[in-house]
């Protein structure tokens, strides 16, 4: 009975297999049919080109690049990139000012954007805001009256003080215009001045200097925002957590603007200079959690999320050029990789034949379909997130083909054991997995922690590295559970396995299981008995006397490696005696 | 082949076995000798080769050129300035870009020039800028946080699962001394060091931590029940384990060996110089090194490491004490 349950369950587990790839190839053809999928995987820029973005940063006249500010921009911006999926894209900088950055595939401006935006985010509170984007006066964008003071009549005590707002700074700020070109430029006030500026929907704002800086943000995320229900409100928003110092100014902040009325309760969040939400104070916030909330889709928030913890650039950079540029590796490697794998494939094709015979061919079929889900995944992925395969990539799935082998060969390895322990094949299967399967997943387990590890913490190609090591294990554990198993289940019913025919690789007499019991070594008494009945001469003659042996021994205590290697040559004799 | 399979029963029983455990000062020289060359080899030929990737070089960008032929581009520079290990791309649709190992000045103005004549262009469209690493020190620094972290969990995933860090210990001790080796290939070689070397290199760590923990795992099973009964010292119990699973290791390693193999004999007389043969020849030798250290290294270690414990030393001395009077017995009757 034990048998038709094992069948049973195999013949499900058979069927859950079929169902994920079906999923995996319903998903990819729905991508194909309706969305921007391919059949095949994308591959990284080493194989197939990309785009080359020149980035020249935007300096005022005078104002100098260091090397440490380009050096910090190619970390930023790499994060950038990379958190966008696993495209493997190149930073660097050239010459002394300029930053290049090389992608796969044609970048839209969107990703230009994420690129290339400073995205250096600022707290400060608001004093004055007026919904009159024009200038209030009849002379729009007329310079300030030179004359008027710029030094405020008393010392502004924190940053909602009007102190702040000086004659000039109030003419700035009614002569300024949120249409015009100059409020483009405009946000460039330093962190300790108010700063005159606008958000998306024309809105005017006069802030105070800045409370809080995107510096002090420990992580952002994008998420949609919920009503105090939990309920969702369908609307995108940044959810932002600060470090310590952050959530202390933070609630500072919030505690003295519950305080205020009017424009002076809010707080506005400024990027780049421009203001992206400033929602009025409810009470004081001491958790050190915040939230932008603006006029963001999926993209713009989870864009802005990862800008903001990451960090800003130390600079603004501009394109200055986006030319398409070639594969430095060109079709003849990826070409020769294959050929190569496939010549290596059909190597351990022979060799498991002539190893494990017929049963060989189960290690073929698993592999086989190892491959395919492999394949299958890969594609699923360079869809959804961006995953391209490089030349090192292709050489991690073809090393991969031998840890995928080793899961079966581990598994067969331990059904002939079982099989040499004088068990019946189908039993031989079902104890043989429940050890090997034990193995299988520790060591799985290692290096799907190698890849989650990498996999969070790297960047660039080391990351791509995890992926593809992260993937080809959980193919592994997968097909062995829902393929190898299952099959190995079915043909151990079969006569042809269950009788042990000498080409199935099963056969219980070449295997010694009839000729020789368990590995199992009697006490020693026994064992000598039995040894001195004697089995052939020639056995005998290699191993020592028990006079020598007892000689070796004695001498051994002294020196612990001489009793070791005395030890296991009293193993073999002890073995000897069983047949 | 029934040899083999007749070689895998007799491990598997006993009745062939390879004194593994015994033997392990000839292992630990073998070991030390390796380790040594590795370190001290390619600090005598001068240190290792970092690619262009690491440490930056000279780009040459040719502009307004009438052909797109990079094998042009590759002669040319190799002619001007030989050993530089040019790496050529087209650019949009009429420019070509060269990056080369840094060079001086000199040689700099030599190869602008042979480009500019190369391409039939004036020498002002071919423009010469210093590039930075595209593997910069924060990939390196982010990759080291990512592995020592990996290495600790590692080490406590491993201490927990065989439920003693003697385990683990050794485990890592022979995945240094696989990294030690294939990094040596490399400097002995004077292959050049590119980001695929690494995460070629990166490969062999997984690799090598699996098929430790594989044979480990054998062990665990032979040595968790040394009890008042059992017949064999600890060291026979895990030298068995290690014959056990030994028909396991070698097909393991030829299967996962053949297809790196065939890369690198394609890679390397098919393609000449590539990023194929950089990958695979750090591959091969590390599957071999990972296979070997794991039985000659890893588990000699452990037995090293748990032999004056006093459960394995009281146990040890009663199989021998048992076995004197199975002798004396014997003698007697």
């Amino acid at each position: 009975m034990a048998q038709t349950t094992a069948v049973k369950k195999a013949w499900k587990t058979l069927i859950w297999l079929a169902v994920i790839f079906a999923v995996l190839i319903g998903t990819i053809a729905g991508g194909v049919l309706w969305s921007t999928a391919t059949w095949t995987p994308k591959l990284a820029l080493d194989l197939e080109g990309g785009t080359q973005i020149i980035l020249t940063p935007k300096l005022e006249s005078g104002q100098d690049v260091s090397q440490e500010q380009l050096d910090q921009a190619v970390s930023i911006i790499r994060q950038r990139v990379d958190a966008s999926g696993v495209s493997e894209a190149e930073v660097t900088t050239q010459g002394a000012k300029n930053v290049v950055v090389s992608i796969p595939g044609a970048p839209d401006d969107a990703t230009l954007n994420r690129i290339e935006s400073s995205a250096k985010l600022d707290f400060r509170a608001v004093l004055l805001a007026d919904v009159a984007s024009t200038a209030t006066t009849s002379t729009p964008g007329a310079t300030p009256d030179p004359s008027l003071s710029t030094t405020p009549t008393a010392v502004p005590t924190n940053g909602s003080d009007l102190a702040w707002v000086t004659p000039a700074l109030q003419s700035e700020f009614d002569n300024f215009d949120c249409a015009s070109t100059d409020a483009d430029d405009a946000g460039q006030a330093p962190a300790d001045q108010p700063l005159v500026t606008c958000d998306a929907n024309g809105i005017k704002y006069l802030l105070g200097p800045v409370e809080i800086e995107g510096a002090d943000i420990a992580d952002a995320s994008a998420g949609m925002a919920t009503t105090q229900q939990g309920a969702s409100t369908g609307q995108w928003v940044v959810d932002i957590s600060f470090n310590d110092a952050g959530t202390q100014k933070f609630a500072d902040v919030t505690t003295r603007l519950f305080g205020l009325t009017g424009v002076q309760n809010q707080f506005a969040i400024v990027l780049d200079g421009k203001v992206i939400t400033a929602p009025t104070t409810g009470g004081s916030f001491t958790d050190g959690r915040a939230q932008i909330s603006g006029s963001f889709t999926q993209d713009s928030a989870q864009t802005l999320a990862d800008q903001l913890k990451f960090g800003a650039l130390p600079i603004g950079f501009t394109t200055q050029s986006s030319e398409k540029i070639s594969a430095t590796l060109g079709s003849t490697q990826l070409m020769s990789g294959l050929i190569a794998g496939a010549i290596g494939l059909i190597l351990v094709i022979i060799y498991s034949l002539i190893q494990y015979r017929l049963l060989g061919a189960v290690t073929i079929a698993s592999l086989v379909i190892a491959a395919a889900m492999t394949y299958l995944l890969v594609t699923l992925m360079s869809w959804r997130i961006d995953f391209r395969l490089s030349l090192a990539g292709v050489a991690g799935l073809i090393v991969a083909i031998g840890i995928t082998a080793d899961s079966f060969i581990v598994y067969f390895e331990r059904i002939r054991d079982e099989l040499r322990e004088g068990k019946a094949l189908t039993s031989s299967v079902q104890s043989g997995w429940k050890r090997a399967i034990r193995t299988i997943t520790a060591s799985d387990a290692v290096n799907f922690l190698a890849a989650a590890v990498l996999y969070v913490l790297a960047v660039g190609n080391v990351r791509g590295f995890a992926f593809t090591l992260g993937l080809t294990t959980i193919v592994d554990i997968l097909v062995v559970i829902l393929f190898t198993h299952p099959l190995m289940t079915l043909l151990a019913e079969l006569p042809f396995f269950r009788d042990g025919h000498k080409l199935s690789g099963l056969d219980p007499r070449a295997l010694g299981a009839v000729y020789r019991g368990r590995a199992q070594f009697r006490a020693p008494s026994a064992s000598v008995s039995a040894a001195k009945k004697g089995s052939s001469s020639r056995e005998a003659a290699k191993r020592q006397t028990i006079a020598e042996r007892k000689a070796a021994e004695l001498a051994g205590t002294t020196s612990g490696s001489k009793a070791v290697g005395s030890a296991s040559s009293s193993t073999r004799t002890d073995e000897g005696k069983n047949s | 082949m029934a040899s083999f399979s007749q070689f895998g029963n007799d491990l598997y029983s006993g009745k062939r076995s390879i004194d593994i455990i015994g033997r392990r000062r000839i292992w630990y020289t073998i070991s030390a000798v390796l380790v040594l060359i590795a370190l001290i080899g390619p600090w005598l030929r001068g240190g290792y080769e970092f690619g262009i990737e690491f440490r930056g070089g000279s780009e040459f960008t040719v502009s307004q050129v009438a052909t797109l032929d990079q094998n042009l581009a590759s002669d040319t520079v190799d002619q001007a300035a030989p050993g530089s290990n040019p790496r050529v791309s087209t650019l949009g649709t009429d420019s070509v870009r060269v990056q080369t190992d840094e060079l001086d000045q000199a040689t700099s103005t030599t190869v602008q020039e042979s480009l500019a004549k190369a391409y039939g262009v004036p020498a002002d469209d071919v423009t010469v800028s210093f590039i930075g690493a595209t593997w910069g020190a924060d990939i390196t620094t982010q990759a080291i946080r990512g592995l020592v972290i990996f290495l600790v969990l590692v080490a406590i995933f491993m201490a927990i699962y065989f439920r003693t860090w003697k385990m683990a210990a050794a485990a890592l001790v022979a995945l240094l001394h696989d990294l030690v080796i294939t990094a040596g290939v490399y400097g002995l070689t004077g292959l050049e060091i590119t980001p695929a070397a690494v995460i070629g290199f990166l490969t062999i760590l997984g690799y090598s931590l699996y098929d430790t923990v594989v044979v480990f795992d054998k062990i665990r099973e032979n040595t968790a029940h040394l009890s008042d009964k059992g017949t064999q010292t600890f060291a026979e119990t895990v030298n068995l384990a290690v014959n056990q699973t030994l028909v396991r290791s070698i097909n393991t390693s030829v299967v996962a060996a053949l297809p790196v193999a065939s890369i690198l004999i394609i890679g390397s007389f098919v393609l000449g110089a590539s990023t194929l043969r950089d990958i695979s020849l750090a591959l091969l030798i590390g599957i071999i090194v990972g296979t070997y250290s794991t039985i000659f290294v890893a588990a000699p270690l452990y037995v090293q490491f748990r032999h004056g414990e006093d459960k394995i030393r009281k146990q040890d001395a009663r199989v021998e004490a048992d076995r004197q009077r199975a002798v004396k017995d014997s003698v007697s009757a």
